[in-house]
């Protein structure tokens, strides 16, 4: 399948843009023609993290006119691995800022304009509306199926991305030429079953395994060449080391781009991915304390048993003295709860407080009443208790 | 019938829908799609949806990082 062009060329192309894209305009498929309608396009760049930083660089160097960028986040250390759009100089900047500073010095040609703001379903229309495509760099469901349903309602392909460990998806989402993001997924998995990469980890180069692909479809569809990856899935293993893809139609059964649509209007995608549960919601409510509570009833003496519900590797980088490791899954299969004193008060801890509070549901619902969870987990413990520990 | 699933083969009775062998792997279908022979079957059809011997059935997991 092969789509029209998604822009009108500019009138012209410089002396000086004819000496940069040169490789480009060699190439018969691109051509003036080609390299006017990049020239033309204005593109939109959710986050400018792992995907969002090759992604950027790509897209800036190929020409296209207008760069935008939403993030609301500042570089820290632990982006520096994959995030290669920031250096060692922007730890603690704006993400968007320094971001727009690596664009300018690869190609000043472009035009970048920030969006320094967590999108919303209030600003999502206002800020995606004059971008032709909008690719997706987003770390979690919930902005992800904000972005879907906004380019579905505005009608704007979606250039789609997501990574974890060693694995890679990437597809276009154009509804009017075939699925959406909810014919592939129509449900995000139950909050906590799937880690992010800040809990399970990402090999750095697989950012830009991906991002590159989500580059060459986007050029691909603004320019108006080659197949473009509308209903296909490409998956991508770096373990085994093969792209393969598979066909996805558009589902007549979809709730926001099928037939009989139910979605017809942004909803509220924080309940809708459930970001944590209602059970870990109802579980942690006045049974959280804080990292300096914590420190307290060490410095007491108080007699309780600390258990970290984090993996093995993460204990290896940074742990709170006298925690046992028991990490979270053994809580929810039930293998747990033997390992555990029945005289003692139990705390658990993860990294920021979301999976304990998972822990701790299931640690309640099986008799463990006065259990407790650490607010902020090992992160707080750190910042609030013992800054000279590390951070992942 | 033997049927290979995410790259590896495994025997499953005759009927088997593309739901009741997500069933077998996991408890929360949410964010996991499922392709037979390469063409993802929407989550709706799976109950309708009988495998057959000799397919390749992948199924793969929404994965939210970027």
């Amino acid at each position: 399948m092969s789509l029209p062009p998604l822009v009108e060329p500019a009138d012209e192309l410089t002396v000086e843009e004819v000496r940069r894209y040169s490789r480009h305009l060699i190439i018969p498929d691109v051509g003036m023609d080609g390299q006017k309608r990049l020239k033309n396009a204005k593109v939109l760049v959710v986050g400018a993290g792992g995907l969002g930083s090759p992604a950027l660089l790509y897209l800036a160097a190929a020409g296209v006119g207008t760069l935008g960028i939403i993030d609301f986040d500042v570089v820290d250390e632990s982006n520096l691995q994959r995030q290669v759009i920031h250096g060692q100089s922007d730890v603690g900047r704006s993400k968007a800022e320094s971001a727009r500073d690596s664009i300018r010095e690869i190609n000043p040609l472009v035009e970048v304009v920030l969006h320094e703001e967590r999108l919303d379903t209030d600003n999502v229309f206002r800020i995606f509306e004059p971008y032709d495509l909008i690719v997706d760099g987003t770390d979690n469901f919930a902005t992800r199926y904000l972005v879907n349903d906004a380019c579905v309602l505005l009608g704007k392909p979606y250039v789609w991305g997501s990574i974890y460990r060693f694995d890679g998806q990437a597809s276009v989402f154009w509804a009017e030429h075939g699925p959406c993001y909810r014919c592939l997924y129509p449900e995000p998995p139950p909050p906590g079953m799937v880690p992010s990469c800040a809990e399970g980890g990402v090999l750095g180069v697989l950012c830009a395994s991906i991002g590159s692909i989500q580059v060459n479809e986007a050029i691909k569809l603004l320019a108006g060449f080659g197949d473009p990856l509308v209903g296909r899935l490409m998956i991508y293993d770096a373990l085994e080391m093969n792209y393969r893809s598979v066909k996805v139609r558009k589902d007549p059964e979809c709730p926001l781009c099928g037939k009989n649509p139910t979605i017809t209007e942004l909803i509220d995608y924080e309940a809708f991915c459930g970001t944590i549960s209602q059970e870990a919601q109802d579980a942690a409510a006045g049974s959280t304390i804080t990292a300096g509570e914590l420190k307290e009833m060490m410095d007491r003496g108080e007699d309780f048993y600390l258990v970290d519900v984090r993996e093995k590797n993460e204990y290896e980088i940074v742990n709170i003295p006298g925690a046992v490791l028991i990490p979270k899954g053994e809580f929810l299969n039930g293998e747990a709860f033997a390992k555990l004193p029945q005289d003692k008060k139990i705390v658990l801890h993860c990294k920021s407080g979301a999976r304990s509070a998972e822990a701790l549901a299931a640690l309640k619902g099986a008799g463990f009443a006065n259990a407790v969870h650490v607010g902020g987990g090992v992160l707080a413990w750190v910042n609030q208790i013992d800054p000279s520990l590390p951070t992942y | 019938m033997d049927v290979i699933v995410n790259g590896e083969r495994r025997d499953l009775a005759p009927g088997t829908t593309v739901a009741d062998l997500v069933r077998s792997l996991t408890d929360a279908t949410g964010g996991v799609a499922v392709a037979v022979n390469d063409e993802v079957v929407p989550k709706a059809a799976w109950s309708g949806t009988p495998v057959s011997a000799e397919d390749r059935v992948d199924v793969l997991t929404a994965v939210q990082g970027g």
